[in-house]
């Protein structure tokens, strides 16, 4: 299992639009389960509306966790959507 | 003549008929079931008609109104795929032995509750889209799939709120305007209506659509977010002319496209269209 803390950077927060590109990233590792622990709350990835249910603002700490296969490559892909803003 | 008045989301004039969108009846009514793996079977046969019905609206979306503002359906199509959503409604079918219509309404109202409490208004928006997928699973559970703008005038498209995946699937070459009682200015439709460039009012109130009637004459004045039905003569008038000088500024800003930008000085400039629209839709607004 391994973690990474990242803040949320989009203006709107972690709305709709990157939900959408993050679930469907995550979607694509059917073999390695990717949660977010953000605002009190434990979320998996793969799933849009659970993410939007979040509610994670721009500034929001968000830890990712990964277990499975190839589980650092799939936190550093993740890592790197939450920094580089959804491509917002 | 009478007039309303609510929020213009896209500063444009329109003058026509109106027409009043009806909406699908999509009540549901619950039924007991003995099969719950036929009732499941149902609803993947809907999903999967309403993920095709998504690729379509989110093609005519993509030429419409581009990639970006496309992308909400591409996410409805996702969000049919959501585990949360889907293991709700068949948990509610397996321990209420109900049927599919009756477990994807509930399903909808509690995705939508939980949207509507958050404390932020752009979440709560989304309460909108959890509800326009599943109205379209329960539109494809009773076959009763909507085949809308049939009509063959232009008309100013009026409704109590329209659903994003309506706002796209009603045919652009036959809206002239878009008037709602009810939505918000963050809403995906909001943001169609702008990408489509067709004028558009909402939150105009109830009592507007229970005074209106279809063929109603109408003007639509998304600058104002005024709308004038069955204007008089002096409204006509002036609209017009707020119309000509309107259109006369947009002919302008096309003759502009394409040429180089050189100052009197001789100095060439790197203003885009876009960036002039922009100036000018700030100016406006």
């Amino acid at each position: 299992m391994v973690s990474k803390t990242v803040t949320v950077i989009n203006e709107q927060g972690l709305h709709m639009r990157p939900a959408g590109i993050l679930a469907k990233a995550v979607k694509a590792h059917p073999d390695c389960e990717v949660t977010l622990n953000a605002n009190g709350k434990t979320v998996k990835a793969k799933a849009p509306m659970q993410i939007m249910s979040a509610c994670m603002k721009k500034g929001c700490e968000v830890e990712i966790v990964c277990e499975g296969a190839d589980e650092q490559a799939v936190l550093d892909e993740v890592a790197g959507m939450f920094e580089d803003g959804f491509g917002e | 003549m009478v007039k309303y008045t609510g929020k213009g989301v896209y500063g444009a004039i329109a003058m026509g008929k109106i027409s009043i969108f009806q909406k699908q009846d999509v009540s549901v009514k619950r039924v007991h079931i003995e099969d719950v793996e036929a009732e499941k079977s149902r609803v993947s046969v809907a999903k999967a008609a309403a993920t095709e019905q998504l690729q379509a609206i989110y093609e005519k979306a993509l030429k419409e109104v581009g990639e970006t503002n496309a992308q909400i359906f591409e996410i409805h199509m996702m969000m049919l795929e959501d585990d949360d959503y889907n293991e709700s409604i068949e948990n509610i079918i397996e321990s209420q032995k109900v049927n599919a219509e009756y477990a994807v309404a509930i399903t909808s109202d509690n995705f939508a509750e939980m949207f509507s409490s958050m404390d932020d208004a752009y979440m709560q928006a989304r309460a909108a889209d959890v509800k326009d997928i599943s109205n379209r699973i329960i539109a494809n559970l009773t076959g009763n799939v909507s085949n809308s703008g049939n009509a063959d005038d232009k008309m100013i498209v009026c409704a109590n709120d329209l659903a994003p995946s309506e706002t796209v699937s009603l045919d652009k070459e036959k809206v002239l305007a878009f008037v709602t009682a009810h939505g918000s200015s963050n809403s995906h439709t909001a943001i169609l209506a702008r990408n489509m460039n067709i004028p558009a009012v909402i939150g105009v109130g109830d009592e507007f659509l229970s005074q209106i009637k279809d063929g109603d004459e109408a003007i639509v004045d998304g600058f104002t977010g005024e709308i004038f039905v069955n204007p008089d003569e002096e409204t006509k008038a002036v609209l017009s002319a707020k119309w000509k000088s309107d259109e006369e500024k947009k002919r302008l800003l096309q003759e502009l496209k394409g040429k180089e930008n050189i100052t009197l000085d001789g100095t060439k400039s790197t203003f885009s269209l876009t960036s002039e629209v922009w100036i000018i839709s700030v100016l406006c607004f």
